[in-house]
């Protein structure tokens, strides 16, 4: 069959809401998208762990210290899935994580934030998986079939995650004064870089028709972001914490929010590498898989002796 | 001697050694050789941190003082922690941790398996519901000792230098005092020498197995279940007790 019949046949398919499998045909974009997108979803979750991890030995209580601990721990295995459902795809993790370490993958720029005080942790549940989840539920529906069914999975935890970061936040909120003011300097400063997560606005977001032609993605970062903001508002009022935007107003006839203006170049800026930690998160992930080889290189020796054994 | 007050200690004693290990495992979170570790390391905190749980308000009940797990984990100072020097010794290279961990399993797993018929009902509960947590411990942390062991020659050398080096810290498990006779008197915990045997005579399997030589030193350091600890454990309390002690009013639940 010709390239074009065949990506006709393709997006009948997926306009048909059949999911993509492995071993279908697929244009090689679709592919690489797709190869590109679940990676960095991958590598999120895993240098997701970090600023999280800096509470862990500081957690105020043996309660919120194993909840803490067992939401990382889901965040590694949801990193295990994506690596997963990326090599279907004809790669294999290996190369994905060499690709993160030598700069050329990208994660999402959240991460490169520190995690100033226990409220932050709280604020990362609430806002930052608050807005992944709404990416992540969308996506749940995505053409291709092990993406979509990791995200199934994951959304399951990640409404966990969500609820813990805003009862410690509601928490806070509702303790000393000093608790209160720990909550309210969380909400500001992960305030606008949670809602930068969704990406460019849509005027400025060249990737999306396509995505959305190909039913990988379903609403674009407009879209997303106001549904993030409609709802996480009304949050912070249940619990008396002030959104920092002054241009935050409700608009009757639109039904939604309006928000001022992000700052775009704080955005761009993070991307290319100049924010609070991406130094840090990059050296911990690389000193990770350095100090890591010889065990690898261990385990797989090991694993070879007992094969030869065996034999 | 009060059988309450021995049987404070002893309890006390496990629980910090539990509280104070998963401490150190959390420091590992996000830093591990390889994803499945991460994984694997969270689960045995995770274990470790109910366990100290358990055992923190169990020592509360038999104090009588109106304290839980967390007064007991975020309110006493250093010289009232009384775990073994092993478990608050730094993480080190991932044998060294293995290592630290691997001696430790194997003193867990024996003690529980015989706290199963302890004459103290929540001791005899608790080492049913933990024992199944600490053998899958115990399988992991043994099977790296046998990887690293009959692996490569650098992860050879690095093991057998962790499990040197960490030797001295695995006779304070054995050490007997008139609380440990009392205890073992009343049925609580089991015969000292008999667990010591039992652990000799797993980790030389292991290590036999994994073509490591068993150590020939005999010096034993101690001090931890008396409260007299390493330079470690200042710190690690600095920052476990961090938010409790900077806000004595709030509430953290």
């Amino acid at each position: 069959m010709e390239e074009n019949q065949l990506l006709e046949k393709f997006q009948e398919k997926v306009d048909a809401e059949i999911k993509v499998e492995p071993k279908d045909w697929m244009p090689e974009k679709y592919r690489k998208t797709l190869i590109r997108q679940i990676s960095q979803h991958a590598h999120s979750e895993v240098v997701g762990m970090l600023p999280e991890a800096n509470w862990l030995t500081r957690a105020p209580s043996l309660r919120r210290k194993m909840i803490l601990l067992a939401k990382i721990q889901d965040e590694a295995g949801h990193g295990l899935y994506l690596y997963s459902a990326a090599e279907t795809l004809g790669v294999d993790r290996q190369e994905l994580v060499e690709e993160l370490l030598s700069g050329k993958a990208k994660y999402s720029s959240i991460f490169n934030y520190p995690t100033l005080t226990w409220a932050d942790i709280g604020a990362v549940g609430w806002l930052v998986d608050g807005a992944a989840i709404m990416n992540q539920v969308m996506l749940t529906r995505t053409s291709y079939g092990p993406y979509s069914r990791a995200m199934v999975r994951i959304c399951k935890e990640e409404s966990f995650h969500q609820r813990q970061g805003f009862e410690i936040v509601a928490t806070l909120a509702k303790g000393t004064p000093e608790q209160k003011e720990m909550a309210q300097d969380a909400l500001n400063r992960w305030w606008w870089p949670s809602l930068m997560m969704f990406g460019p606005r849509d005027d400025n977001s060249p990737n999306t028709a396509q995505s959305m032609k190909w039913k990988i993605k379903r609403k674009t970062n407009d879209e997303l972001r106001e549904e993030f903001i409609d709802r996480t508002v009304q949050q912070a009022e249940a619990i008396g914490l002030t959104v920092p935007d002054k241009d935050l107003k409700w608009n009757e006839e639109r039904g939604h929010y309006d928000h001022g203006e992000i700052n775009w170049d704080e955005f761009y800026n993070v991307i290319q590498g100049n924010g609070p930690c991406n130094q840090e998160r990059m050296k911990a992930r690389r000193d990770a898989y350095d100090n890591g080889r010889w065990v690898r290189e261990a385990a797989k020796a090991y694993a070879a002796k007992r094969a030869a054994k065996a034999a | 001697m009060n059988l309450n007050e021995a049987k404070l200690q002893f309890v006390t004693s496990q629980g910090d050694d539990a509280l104070i290990l998963s401490h150190r495992v959390t420091e590992w979170c996000g830093h591990g050789p390889e994803l499945e570790e991460d994984i694997a390391l969270s689960n045995i905190g995770l274990d470790l941190l109910g366990q100290a749980q358990s055992l923190l308000n169990y020592a509360g009940e038999l104090e009588g003082k109106g304290r839980n797990a967390d007064d007991m984990a975020y309110k006493r100072i250093e010289r009232e922690f009384k775990n073994l020097l092993l478990v608050e010794q730094p993480n080190g290279n991932y044998a060294d941790t293995i290592a630290k961990h691997f001696f430790y399993d194997v003193y867990h797993y024996f003690l529980l398996l015989d706290l199963k018929n302890s004459s103290d009902e929540f001791l005899r509960g608790f080492a049913e519901k933990s024992i199944k947590e600490v053998a899958y411990h115990l399988r992991h942390t043994s099977q790296w000792v046998i990887r690293f062991g009959d692996g490569t020659e650098e992860s050879h050398e690095k093991i057998q230098t962790a499990i040197n080096q960490i030797w001295k810290y695995t006779g304070e498990m054995f050490m007997k005092d008139e609380i440990s006779d009392f205890l073992e008197k009343e049925g609580v915990i089991p015969n000292i020498d008999a667990l010591k045997a039992k652990w000799e005579g797993k980790v030389r399997e292991v290590l036999n197995e994994s073509t490591l030589k068993y150590p020939e030193t005999t010096f034993m350091a101690k001090g931890g279940r008396d409260g007299i600890h390493s330079e470690n454990l200042g710190y690690m309390l600095t920052d476990m007790q961090y938010l409790v002690r900077t806000y004595p009013d709030a509430k953290w639940d």
